[in-house]
């Protein structure tokens, strides 16, 4: 196991060179052009001209590979470079200011959501076809089908609007600074409630889902079926035997949702004025901010091999017969 | 407010579509019942105003920036020599006076003298030439560069005079020098390293002549300014401006109704269906006025099937356009006849129209040889079937549905019209850049100045220029030449009026509408002047009478 | 197969939702047929005219008839859905179970380019694809399809991991049947349950991406109606047009219900002891 995971290790650093370099090439050979979206329409001599300098100054006048050994020397030193903007700010400052926002809400999110979904998924797998399973099923399927921006604004109006109680939009009032301690966190919390609870309800589908199908899945298992007979209460057979054996799924899927942390969802970010990670990943990709956009990749890129990683080596804990390292090979 | 030079305007209307532009209007429209500058209470210092803008700035220093939101709260940061006033004509700003020579070769400006940088420096010619020196230098990445290449020489006579000379006369010379005034003593070492961008003035201490000071920012949330007590021309009423940076317009409107925000520019959909309701009428003035910037139907002319000018008139005679205005706009726009907005001194009405004439369209293509028809309908010439490819941006809802309409009423005619959408970036640089487009639906920003060199001149049709239809006509070329280089209006009003029926006769494009801008303030705003040059001229003089303050400052 | 068919059929709920998807997948079909309207025709005097006798589910912002172009969206969305889902499952079980039936060097390959695939910028992939590819419902499905495929490779791959190391496996691989027989059926049939959950999930967020796409000029381009652009563009009428994004939402939401009561069915079906019975007729089929 052990060596297992040291030799992902070892082989997850050209791997990452790998996916950057394609990444790279593809982002730069994409139709769009940074500078003119920058500077945007100007006129002949003057704009070819300021745009060549321009093009000399972020280097983009060099070849592709070239651009890219340039890029990979300076991330070698961690130096991520500056924005393409006109703001020419650190990319890493960036990102800095945009990803505790959006990480704050995704972990508060994914922990809500596994606190319901796993639960309803449990629940209504072991009373498959009760009220409460198919009440749950139709639950969340709404909620997964009905679009965020809908479900936002519908919100937004209600408790935004009509009634007053929430706030509409933004991170904090405009009298913040005014305030003290305490009434600042609620003012802060309170901006951030119907955000969660619209990403929330959208994301309850799916690991409840998972959870269901694949417990249904684990209780038909003989072993479950010996275990029952053997007179063990149904907790004790539920929650320590199935349970474990139905995380198989769950595991899955939360290596895959967990570079997710760090990308906010563009849609819920842009209707309740939230400055995460979602808006300025979009900015940056409709601006063709090459700098910003490789940044983010490389952030993802590391969070999705290592999630992958983690979860791999999971599954030998829920599943004690996974063997990764392949020592029982093939015969 | 409007210190923007022609190209600004010229380039925000390429990206943003209208709703950047409320506020540079004309032609009082909208009739509102009871008028927003009478004053009902006196003025009074104080109180906050709250605007919405859809994104981040991308810098503060707004000479090299190209968003609105930018040059928006540049305009309030900086001054220019010279500015707009309510019937759109020049007038001193930071410029006490200034005199021509006869040739309009020579143009002197004397400043004031009681004008002092937000960090108590005193503004002096140095300042204007270290402006012009920035604009021209091969290292600032500015799109403003094209207003000061016909300069000769500028340079300081006294401290409080500036002297420019011109190659020859330039007609936008004046209006040039409203752009915005930058401080030497802080940029000057940026500039010359070329890193005008890494300045903090850009950043987090723009330092301006403007009614107001930079408080803070909080990227991606709000922006505070607050008011200059030193500024020259009186401190302004109201004391702060928060622009809380809301990327949805649906959220913005909803922020308007909870009062979360002061101020938003409406939808027609929000202004015609949304807003009608007593309670609202009660919170908010409503204003309407036409925008500059229009919207049209543009053909690659060199197209062959599109050289036939019969072909164009034949869709210009096609397009119902007041179906088309209230279809995409709820009717909030005008009639385009031309590119020049009526009611401006350079707008000619004589000129000819194409009334909505299905008979005379499908007789006009007849003309132009297609007469047959093929199993689905359409017409051919030569075996091959009119269809034609129509692009435009995403983003732009206005657009898109444009594009349903004219789709709709040309397969009347039996053309084939396929509509795509496309992401902007890539849309410039594959399509319009490369002239690679059949028809495109785009618009057109317009300057205060009616120079449209770059637009019509048959010398501009080249990948980064601005001619993208690729149209081609001696004598407009000639207009063009002579209406920049003169600068007297009696003169140049002849030449664009010809300009105008030549555009009207080829319709090189179809000019479909100038949109309405439809913005709101809060009631208890005092001292709204709607005019010619829409609300935001004389934003300093906006105050809230003491009794409706919301927002108590500092 | 009988077997399964019965089994299948026994599930009242199951055939409910089979049946829901048929009528909806008629319903596309036919909608040359039954629609009232002209889907693409703008009518100016009836801009966004609520629901009424002349215009059942109301009608647009260009004053389109909404019922109809739910219709002819029908169409497009539903085989996006569908079309898209089941390239991206076939591709996700055909590597997944190589990956985890196989280990070693294959499993890495495989798993690498899950992590490729899972990192790498699809927005500028789409835009390079759209440099070459004129838009269609094929390249919007293909495209789906083929950027869509990790989850369940990695889904499926894990449960090769845990049931190949089963008895039932152990033993029919030591009586020496083949690696593909083994894979179909023994573990494939077992595996199936965290695919079914994907698949159902799969469908409704295709149908969304569609109308995503459309904006970067790949999609269903306008004035052609899908369920995701109806819904987009009544996005900014929510106000005073509900019938915009109210009907699209409820056909999406319907469409996903039943195929989840078809999963369920399926997977009721596919019961342990009657998964021997298909992998004989497979077997046997083959």
């Amino acid at each position: 196991m052990l060596w297992y995971a040291l030799r992902r290790f070892v082989l997850a650093l050209p791997l990452l060179v790998g996916i950057t370099f394609v990444s790279f090439i593809v982002i730069h050979l994409a139709p769009g052009d940074p500078l003119e979206m920058q500077m945007g329409e100007m006129t002949a001599e003057s704009s070819t001209q300021a745009k060549q300098m321009l093009r000399e100054f972020y280097g983009l006048d060099k070849p592709l590979p070239v651009q890219y050994w340039n890029w990979l020397l300076r991330l070698s030193r961690l130096d991520f470079g500056r924005s393409f903007m006109p703001d020419g700010r650190p990319v890493l400052a960036k990102i800095g200011e945009r990803l505790p926002v959006t990480l704050l809400l995704n972990l508060v999110e994914m922990i809500i959501i596994l606190a319901l979904a796993v639960p309803i998924g449990i629940l209504s797998a072991t009373r498959q076809y009760s009220r409460f399973d198919k009440v749950t099923t139709v639950f969340v399927f709404v909620g997964f089908a009905t679009p965020d921006f809908w479900l936002a604004l519908l919100l937004m109006m209600l408790f935004g609007v009509q009634l007053g109680w929430l706030p509409i939009s933004g991170l904090r009032s405009l009298n913040w600074e005014y305030l003290s301690f305490w009434p600042q966190q609620w003012d802060f919390f309170s901006h951030l409630i119907l955000p969660i609870v619209v990403a929330t309800f959208g994301g309850l589908a799916g690991f409840s889902r998972y959870m269901r199908q694949s417990m249904l899945e684990v209780i038909r298992q003989d072993y479950i079926q010996s275990a029952r007979a053997k007179g063990l209460a149904e907790r004790v057979v539920i929650g320590k035997h199935a349970l474990r054996n139905a995380m198989l799924p769950i595991v899955t899927i939360l290596g895959l949702s967990l570079p997710g942390l760090i990308g906010g969802s563009v849609i819920v970010e842009s209707v309740f004025a939230i400055p995460g990670m979602g808006q300025l990943m979009v900015q940056s990709v409709f601006q063709r901010d090459y700098p910003v956009i490789m940044a983010n990749l490389v952030i993802v890129a590391v969070l999705t091999l290592l999630a992958n990683l983690v979860a791999d080596l999971s599954y030998g804990l829920v599943d004690p017969r996974i063997r990764l390292a392949g020592r029982r090979g093939r015969r | 407010m409007n210190r923007l030079p022609a190209r600004v305007i010229l380039v925000l209307l390429l990206f943003g579509g209208a709703a950047a532009l409320a506020g540079c209007g004309s032609e009082v429209g909208g009739a509102i019942e009871d008028g927003p500058g009478a004053a009902s209470a006196k003025p009074a210092y104080g109180d906050t105003l709250v605007e919405a803008i859809t994104g981040n700035v991308s810098g503060l220093i707004p000479n090299i920036t190209a968003d609105s939101a930018s040059h928006e709260i540049g305009n309030l940061l900086y001054s220019g020599l010279v500015k707009r006033d309510r019937e759109l004509n020049l007038v001193g700003d930071l410029a006490e006076s200034w005199t021509f020579s006869p040739d309009c070769l020579q143009l002197t400006f004397s400043l004031r003298k009681d004008v002092h940088w937000h960090d108590g420096q005193p503004f002096t010619a140095e300042d204007v030439i270290f402006t012009y020196q920035t604009a021209i230098h091969p290292k600032t990445p500015t799109a403003y560069r094209e207003d000061f290449r016909a300069v000769e020489s500028a340079e300081v006579v006294d401290p409080h005079t500036v002297r420019v000379t011109y190659r020859k006369p330039y007609a936008k010379a004046l209006q040039s020098w409203g752009t915005w005034m930058l401080p030497r003593h802080l940029l000057e070492r940026f500039v010359l390293e070329g890193r005008l961008r890494d300045a903090p003035q850009n950043w987090v201490s723009p330092v301006g002549t403007g009614p107001y000071r930079f408080k803070e920012m909080r990227s991606g949330e709000k922006i505070v300014l607050v008011a200059n007590p030193d500024f020259y021309e009186g401190r302004p009423y109201v004391s702060r401006i928060v622009y809380r940076v809301i990327p949805s317009q649906a959220t913005i409107f909803l922020e308007l109704k909870a009062k979360g925000v002061d101020t938003a520019g409406l939808t027609a959909l929000q202004y015609r269906r949304q807003t009608e309701y007593p309670a609202f009428r009660k919170a908010y003035w409503k204003f309407r006025y036409p925008s500059n910037a229009y919207t049209y139907l543009g053909f690659n002319l060199k197209d062959p099937r599109f050289t036939d000018k019969r072909v164009r008139h034949a869709f210009a005679h096609a397009i119902n356009k007041g179906e088309l205005i209230e279809g995409v706009r709820m009717g909030m726009g005008r009639d385009a006849t031309g590119p020049y907005k009526p009611g401006t001194w350079a707008y000619n009405p004589e000129v000819a129209r194409y009334p909505y004439d299905l008979q005379r369209a499908r007789r006009l293509l007849a003309e132009a040889g297609w007469t047959t028809r093929n199993g689905e309908g359409l017409l051919v010439k030569d075996g091959q079937p009119f269809t034609f490819t129509l692009l435009t941006n995403q983003g732009n809802d206005e657009r898109k549905k444009i594009a349903e309409i004219v789709q709709a009423s040309l397969k009347e005619l039996g053309v084939g019209v396929e509509i795509r959408v496309l992401e902007w970036a890539s849309f410039l640089k594959e399509y319009v850049k490369k002239r690679r487009f059949d028809a495109i639906i785009l618009g057109w920003g317009i300057g205060l100045d009616p120079d449209q060199y770059e637009i019509w001149h048959s010398s501009k049709t080249g990948p980064d220029e601005l001619n993208v239809i690729s149209f081609s006509n001696a004598e407009v070329d000639r207009l063009l030449e002579q209406g920049r280089q003169s600068c007297r209006e009696v003169e140049r009003k002849k030449y664009y009026s010809r300009i105008q029926e030549i555009l009207a006769d080829e319709q090189p494009i179809v000019f479909l509408y100038f949109p309405d801008a439809l913005p709101a303030v809060s009631r208890r705003v005092s001292g709204i002047v709607e005019s010619p040059n829409g609300i935001r001229f004389n934003f300093t003089e906006w105050y809230v009478p003491t009794a409706l303050q919301r927002y108590t400052s500092e | 197969m009988r077997a399964f068919g019965r089994a299948f059929a026994k599930n009242r709920l199951a055939l409910v939702g089979g049946a829901i998807v048929f009528g909806l997948a008629v319903l596309a079909i036919l909608a040359p047929v039954i629609s009232p309207r002209d889907p693409n025709r703008p009518n100016i005097k009836k801009i966004l005219d609520p629901p009424s006798a002349a215009h059942a589910l109301g009608t647009d912002q260009l004053g389109r008839d909404v019922l109809s172009r739910m219709l002819y969206g029908a169409r497009v969305s539903l085989a996006v859905g569908f079309v898209s889902v089941g390239i991206a499952t076939a591709i996700g079980i055909a590597l997944g179970s190589a990956a985890g039936y196989h280990g070693g060097l294959v499993d890495a390959l495989i798993m690498r380019l899950v992590d490729l695939m899972l990192v790498f910028p699809r927005f500028f992939l789409l835009l390079a694809v759209l440099a070459f590819l004129k838009p269609s419902i094929w390249t919007i499905m293909v495209v789906i399809g083929l950027t869509g495929w990790m989850g369940v490779t990695r889904l499926v791959r894990a449960e090769f991991l845990s049931l190949k190391e089963r008895e039932f496996v152990v033993w029919s691989q030591s009586v020496g049947a083949s690696g593909f027989r083994v894979i179909w059926r023994h573990i494939l049939p077992n595996a199936m349950a965290p695919v079914l959950v994907a698949m159902t999930l799969g469908i409704p967020a295709a149908i969304l991406t569609e109308s995503g796409l459309s904006f970067l000029g790949l999609g269903v381009q306008p004035p052609f109606a899908s369920w995701g652009n109806i819904l987009n563009e009544g996005k900014d009428t929510i106000e005073i047009a509900w019938w915009l994004s109210l009907y699209p939402g409820l056909a999406i939401l319907l469409t996903v219900l039943s195929y989840n009561l078809l999963g369920e069915g399926i997977r009721d079906a596919l019961d342990p002891r009657l998964r021997q019975a298909i992998g004989r007729f497979v077997t046997r089929g083959r």
